[in-house]
């Protein structure tokens, strides 16, 4: 019972981070600002739902013993998780830093402290 | 259980930030777009994997999950540059 719930909460928190991000897409008004929302929304909106994946069928696991096909779901789940804090903050960066180079200014930015740095 | 309720969700949120990719004003918009769009479909997967009980959509996650790490870091090279 406490874990249906804890489940169900994950599942709410994650997809309610993850619309926030689309959102945050279309409502900001320059490209960094969208970076912002799109990317760190979006990570830690995927921590909850793969969270709230593993404890279902980490509870499978628990019920069934060790061969029940839950364990490998589990392990994947958590290899994927990884995989996704691992890339995400990683292309991210990569993508403000070539954006700046490429020389795109904040919305109503006047002055620049990082002009000519390489 | 909600797992399809879940994953219908998530493809209404894909479908709003691909907005953003066919409206961005600039190329790095575009790409921002285009990373949460990647970012939803991993976790689209693995949520289809617990619905179906399916251990192979999890892993075509992990893959699309790396691949994409090295398409958006490609992409980014790209508009820094102007070249490879």
């Amino acid at each position: 019972m406490a874990l249906d719930i804890t489940t169900y909460a994950f599942v709410a928190m994650g997809c309610f981070f993850n619309f926030m991000a689309t959102i945050g897409l279309h409502r900001f008004p320059d490209f960094y600002t969208r970076l912002h929302a799109g990317t760190k929304c979006s990570t830690f909106g995927s921590i909850f739902l793969v969270l709230a994946v593993m404890i279902h069928s980490l509870r499978a696991w628990v019920i069934g013993g060790i061969t029940s096909p839950q364990s490998v779901l589990c392990m994947h789940a958590f290899i994927a998780l990884i995989a996704l804090l691992m890339t995400n903050p990683t292309g991210a960066h990569a993508i403000a830093r070539a954006g700046h180079r490429s020389g795109i200014k904040p919305a109503l930015a006047v002055i620049d402290d990082l002009e000519g740095e390489p | 259980m909600i797992w399809l309720l879940v994953a219908v969700f998530l493809a209404i949120c894909i479908t709003i930030a691909l907005l953003r990719v066919l409206l961005g004003p600039t190329v790095p918009d575009r790409i921002v777009g285009l990373d949460t769009v990647n970012t939803i479909v991993v976790v689209s997967m693995v949520i289809l994997g617990a619905a179906f009980e399916e251990v192979l959509l999890i892993d075509v996650g992990i893959v699309y999950a790396l691949l994409s790490f090295v398409t958006t870091l490609f992409i980014a090279k790209y508009i820094e540059k102007g070249a490879f």
